[in-house]
């Protein structure tokens, strides 16, 4: 029995570049051949504060991007950092997006979950796909990566405000909808808000359509032994059945559109986040 | 097809491997999937009577020889628990062992009354984790009058909540006399051992960021690396006490499982296999014990318990 490439340990990478999103939202750029697909994620370590698993927004074989969004303690403090400064990065872990050879997909983003499916659309892109690219969120200060998404070849955008300030006013589930009635679409990929997810994955269910979701969890090894992020009521480990499953696969969960546990282990109810 | 049946402390296993404590987590729908990946029993990961929260990451490291973690036993608490293992209990595919953890002698005793008044098989003490002495102090189990203290008074709750239930201390190899604790246990009335837990705590350096990799900084060790010492101290405290253990500590493959029952032990805990053999390394190391034992006309896997020669 050997076990020569089973190492799960930080390669301490300098930042190369760094663009502002948003003043939340920060894009990290690493010189370094990641070997990643589309969808999955890296465990990214700031030294002597904590690691986080983080989607991977673009990789082009020997340059890699990391979009963060400055939401808690750690990723406040990763959006401090400067060019030439060092972070850690385990993987890439996890399963990936699977589209192939001249689909029709519909990519549905919230926010910044725009990143990973950034990346996605650029690949299915090379494959000769057609891509129908949905983004929404809140407002158009929350709609990131705009400018390369309206760059990938084979590509219609979609956008949606909550409030108007860009595009349709509503929801890109809305206009997911309307997609699917309208057109031929072989499979749904969506990240984002699990309630969002939720919607999207129950419109591509309704039409029988291979429906993609990126579940977030949260996590501790990555690799599958710690049993942080495992679903009810199957026990699937979410770090390597997910963070990409499929939407038949969630039905059958508990937690998808409903809870997600926190480091400890409670239940934190996605319509109650107080509750435990 | 060898019998790989196994009888632990009175309670029976369709196998010898079980899921060892603090891999896949506190929750019935982890502990089933284990079972369905061939696993003959479960522990839980250790159960604290309030919330207790981890070390931050990263908590796992891994080499191919050796893996370093120190996850601080995160956990929601008893009254979570409770609801995981009954959950676990209303259809219980395989033994449940549940795992115990306090920092104060009171706390054990407090959880193991809970406990015992479940349908679970086993309690395992976790007197002996390495990763929490900045939070407590040196591990009960490297003292061994803590270690007397806890044993007899777990035992003492246990036996008057539930005469059967069999309490199994779990030993640190981090002692200057692992034998010397385990008799001292066994006068204090533990029905059985599990050991070893992590060895150490060692030490990983980034070289770049001249940082300890775990935030812990120090994390206990196990996997491959450690399986020698693990056979050595089961075969000790199996010559010491003839009580039945848990041999537990780098095993990964058939081989290596047949050897900590020769060693002594009567059941095999698997934790860190699952990653370097994926989590349907329960079934992958039973049927090569078996394959073994058909080779070697073993009938039954309880023939070659503590058959080390001296």
């Amino acid at each position: 029995m050997t076990h020569e490439n089973l190492t799960e340990m930080p390669v301490v990478l300098k930042i190369k570049k760094i663009k502002e999103e948003t003043p939340v939202i920060k894009t990290f750029y690493f010189d370094y051949s990641l070997n990643s697909r589309p969808g999955q994620f890296v465990m990214l370590w700031l030294p002597g504060v904590d690691e986080k698993p983080i989607s991977i927004s673009g990789d082009s074989g020997d340059e890699f991007a990391l979009t963060i969004c400055s939401r808690g303690d750690t990723t406040k403090k990763m959006a401090e950092l400067k060019v030439g400064d060092q972070l850690g990065v385990r993987g890439p872990y996890g399963t990936s997006f699977h589209f192939e050879q001249d689909e029709n997909i519909a990519l549905i983003a919230g926010g910044y979950g725009a990143a990973p499916l950034y990346y996605t659309a650029v690949e299915a892109s090379k494959l000769g796909c057609k891509i129908d690219f949905i983004i929404s969120a809140h407002e158009k200060e929350n709609l990131v990566f705009l400018d390369r998404i309206e760059q990938v070849k084979n590509l219609t955008l979609h956008v949606a405000t909550h409030d108007g300030s860009v595009g349709i006013k509503g929801r890109g589930t809305t206009i997911l909808e309307k997609l699917v009635n309208e057109k031929e679409i072989h499979r749904i990929m969506t990240c984002g808000p699990e309630m969002m997810m939720k919607t999207a994955a129950d419109i591509g269910d309704s039409k029988n359509i291979n429906t993609q979701v990126s579940v977030e969890r949260y996590m501790k090894c990555g690799f599958g032994i710690c049993g942080q992020c495992v679903l009810d009521p199957m026990g699937i480990r979410s770090c390597v059945s997910g963070p990409v499953m499929n939407s038949k696969v969630l039905k059958m969960l508990d937690d998808f559109g409903n809870y997600s546990r926190d480091e400890n282990g409670n239940k934190i109810y996605f319509n109650n986040p107080t509750k435990k | 097809m060898a019998d790989l049946k196994v009888k632990f402390c009175g309670k029976e296993f369709a196998n010898p491997t079980v899921l060892a404590s603090g891999i896949l987590g506190v929750t019935a729908a982890s502990w089933k999937n284990v079972v369905l990946n061939g696993a003959g029993g479960i522990t839980t990961k250790s159960v604290w009577f309030n919330e207790h929260k981890g070390h931050p990451n990263p908590t796992m490291i891994t080499t191919p020889y050796y893996m370093l973690n120190a996850v601080g036993l995160p956990d929601a608490g008893l009254e979570k628990a409770k609801s995981e293992i009954g959950a676990y209990l209303s259809a219980k595919p395989a033994p449940l062992i549940v795992s115990i953890v306090g920092g104060k002698t009171e706390e054990f005793e407090k959880i193991a009354e809970q406990i015992a008044q479940l349908e679970v098989d086993i309690i395992e003490v976790n007197i002996s984790c390495p990763n929490v002495e900045s939070e407590f102090g040196r591990p009960f189990a490297c003292v061994s009058e803590d270690a007397k203290t806890v044993t007899a008074k777990v035992k003492a709750i246990v036996k008057k909540m539930n005469p059967n239930l069999p309490v199994v201390v779990k030993l640190s190899p981090n002692t200057e006399n692992i034998v010397k604790i385990a008799t001292t246990c066994a006068e204090a009335g533990a029905d059985g051992f599990c050991l070893i837990n992590t060895l150490g705590p060692g030490l990983a350096i980034n070289l770049e960021t001249r940082m300890p990799i775990l935030a812990n900084k120090v994390g206990g060790i196990s996997g491959p690396a450690i399986k020698p010492l693990a056979v050595k101290l089961v075969n000790d405290v199996y010559k010491a006490t003839k009580l039945p253990i848990i041999g537990t500590g780098g095993v990964t493959t058939g081989e290596d499982a047949l050897e900590m029952m020769m060693a002594g032990a009567i059941l095999v805990g698997i934790g860190s296999a699952v990653y370097f053999r994926g989590i349907d390394c329960f079934r992958k190391i039973t049927n090569e014990m078996n394959e073994w034992c058909d080779k070697n006309d073993v009938k039954s896997l309880t023939e070659i318990i503590g058959t080390v020669k001296r």
